[in-house]
């Protein structure tokens, strides 16, 4: 069977399609319309009333600022972290060959590909057997271990797209290794950069799992999302935080997603 | 005077492979040099070398008189033109142009005026706003050139300047190469595969094989008088004659090379001289070759144009003269 491009798709596939979008985004939708409702205690549906009356009641809880000060002040720290190692890390495995440098990308990637419960339960033990007290670090430290991850599979991706011999060409030009940095490598590996801290602080931000196992007595936002379902109390806040939080998250990775787009062809190998 | 560039026994050796292998070497200042040989013979290594991208294993450079050995790259007085140019892509041609002079320090209306005056030299005035992806192969060449040279180097390096360019193109940019040597008296050394492109610009040429020198001298030399049978093979198309057949003409047993356009080509009824078979003839414009078979030694001769030509098989006498036959270093 030929298929056109100007053909039209049947209608069965159509409404298949139309449900699965449904199926994925109805309840994201469910939370944004809980956030304005009048029923406190519980989820009704239909809302028996309209409100807006949560916005302001979530702009006067201390306890939602707390969380989400730590939140952004862990996901910054541990997006910083993680652009440092992942770039260095990155550099050094695509720019230089040495004994076991396909075994430290393997070991670097790993962390996201086991299970989160793991690395909690691998750092809650490390923690505890090194007496270090569980704080704002231990916390920074457990998400450090994915983010670093994303930043180093992006910078990767753009270093080896860089031709090795503008770097060379700029050293011919002059530049020692700190210019031929800023002035060829940096711009260079920026949007790649941007999109990978950007992924590593949309991750950090609704980590759950790690932070169980990392954190101490603190409440990042969506542990204290977890703690504000078991005990009602002003139930809708929650689904004001989780607009809040869908839109922090959200706008980063579809930006993550726009920079690393474009750009196929290889940097400085144009003939 | 001082060499521009001296090699001293200079070796580059990767694990067990001698890229470079103990080369002796003295580019003269002013010289349009040429490294010449197949790939994996060294030259580019050796170029690499005075760059400063690789260091000698073993051996001394100096460069201008001064030691080269751990000096890196941006402390040499000595530009690259790279085999694939490696512009900066994020960054508009006259910023290309002028990055040399941007690490170096200098402000931004002194390095974009010589900027445009490099850009002018390589004729491409103008196009300082444009993007390295917006330029053809050979305007990215000449982008490459100008940024090398706004620089002031004392020696230019020129990786396969014009591995990359179409044959109308690389006539073109052989020409304006050499008169731009010319014009600015810098030391050239550039890196090339193709025989051609090294005699007919470079005032002396190297020719390499397996990390060494064969022999260096100027393109006569080495088309006419090749040393060993590596030369003669590689540059050109020389017959190669070995001890015996050359022992019968000059009385030395020892390897000999012959040069196709020396033999003369005639009937089987005249004369003495070297009796032979034509095996083909190829058709090249302005002359052909032909493959002989003397005694199952193969040769090559070149007549002009015109000239009329034997049946296949049939049989000839091929003559030339004694002193048109040269003998090599090797020994029999």
């Amino acid at each position: 069977m030929r298929s056109d491009r100007s053909q039209k798709s049947p209608l069965g596939l159509k409404i298949a399609a139309g449900l699965g979008l449904v199926f994925l985004h109805a309840p994201i939708l469910l939370i944004f319309v809980y956030a304005f409702t009048t029923e406190e205690k519980s989820y009704q549906w239909p809302p028996p009333g309209l409100t807006t009356q949560w916005f302001a009641v979530t702009w006067n809880r201390p306890d939602v600022w707390e969380a989400l000060s730590l939140s952004v002040r862990v996901a910054a720290i541990s997006t910083a972290i993680a652009i440092v190692l992942g770039t260095l890390c990155a550099a050094a495995v695509s720019r230089s060959k040495f004994f076991g440098r396909e075994t430290i990308s393997l070991l670097v990637i790993l962390p996201i590909a086991l299970p989160g419960i793991i690395t909690g339960i691998a750092l809650r033990s490390a923690f505890a057997l090194t007496e270090i007290p569980f704080s704002f670090w231990t916390i920074i430290l457990g998400h450090a271990t994915f983010c670093v991850v994303v930043v180093y599979n992006n910078a990767v991706a753009r270093f080896r797209r860089t031709s090795g011999s503008m770097i060379e060409a700029s050293m011919d030009l002059g530049a020692d290794g700190f210019q031929t940095f800023r002035h060829v490598v940096l711009p260079n590996i920026a949007t790649a950069l941007l999109a990978g801290g950007m992924l590593a602080f949309a991750l950090s931000f609704d980590e759950v799992i790690v932070t169980t196992f990392t954190a101490g007595q603190q409440q990042t936002l969506p542990i204290w999302m977890l703690e504000e379902l078991i005990r009602p109390r002003q139930r809708p806040v929650t689904n004001v935080v989780a607009m809040v939080v869908v839109l922090v998250t959200l706008l980063p990775i579809l930006l993550a997603y726009y920079l690393t787009r474009d750009g196929d062809q290889i940097a400085g190998s144009g003939k | 005077m001082t060499s521009a560039v001296s090699f001293q026994k200079v070796s580059r050796h990767f694990g067990k492979v001698k890229a470079v292998d103990a080369v002796d070497l003295d580019v003269a200042p002013g010289e349009f040099f040429a490294m010449l040989g197949p790939s994996g013979s060294g030259k580019t290594t050796c170029l690499r070398l005075i760059a400063g991208f690789e260091q000698p294993t073993a051996g001394s450079i100096s460069i201008f008189g001064e030691r080269a050995e751990g000096v890196p790259p941006y402390r040499r007085n000595v530009n690259t033109v790279f085999q694939d140019y490696a512009l900066f892509p994020h960054l508009n041609i006259l910023d290309n142009v002028a990055y040399g002079l941007m690490v170096k320090g200098i402000g931004k209306a002194e390095r974009h005026k010589a900027a445009e005056e490099a850009l002018a030299l390589v004729r491409l005035p103008g196009f300082g706003g444009r993007r390295p992806s917006q330029l053809s192969g050979g305007q990215r060449q000449r982008v490459a050139l100008a940024r090398a040279l706004v620089n002031q180097p004392k020696v230019l390096l020129l990786d396969e300047p014009l591995g990359a360019l179409d044959l109308k193109l690389r006539e073109n940019m052989q020409e304006e190469l050499k008169a731009l040597q010319k014009a600015l008296g810098i030391t050239f050394i550039f890196v090339t595969h193709d025989q051609g492109e090294a005699l007919s610009m470079a005032d002396r040429v190297a020719v390499f094989n397996d990390g060494k020198i064969m022999q260096v001298g100027t393109p006569q030399d080495i088309y006419e008088r090749p040393s060993t049978r590596f030369v003669a093979d590689f540059v050109g198309s020389s017959n190669v004659l070995p001890p015996d057949f050359v022992q019968r003409y000059s009385g030395q047993h020892r390897w000999g090379s012959l040069r196709p356009e020396a033999i003369r080509v005639g009937k089987a009824t005249r004369g003495d001289g070297v009796s032979a078979r034509l095996v083909s003839a190829n058709y090249l414009g302005a002359t052909t070759r032909l493959a002989l078979d003397a005694d199952g030694l193969r040769l090559h001769a070149v007549v002009p144009a015109g000239t009329k030509l034997p049946e296949e098989g049939e049989a000839l006498v091929l003559t030339f003269n004694r002193d048109q036959l040269h003998l090599m270093d090797e020994a029999g």
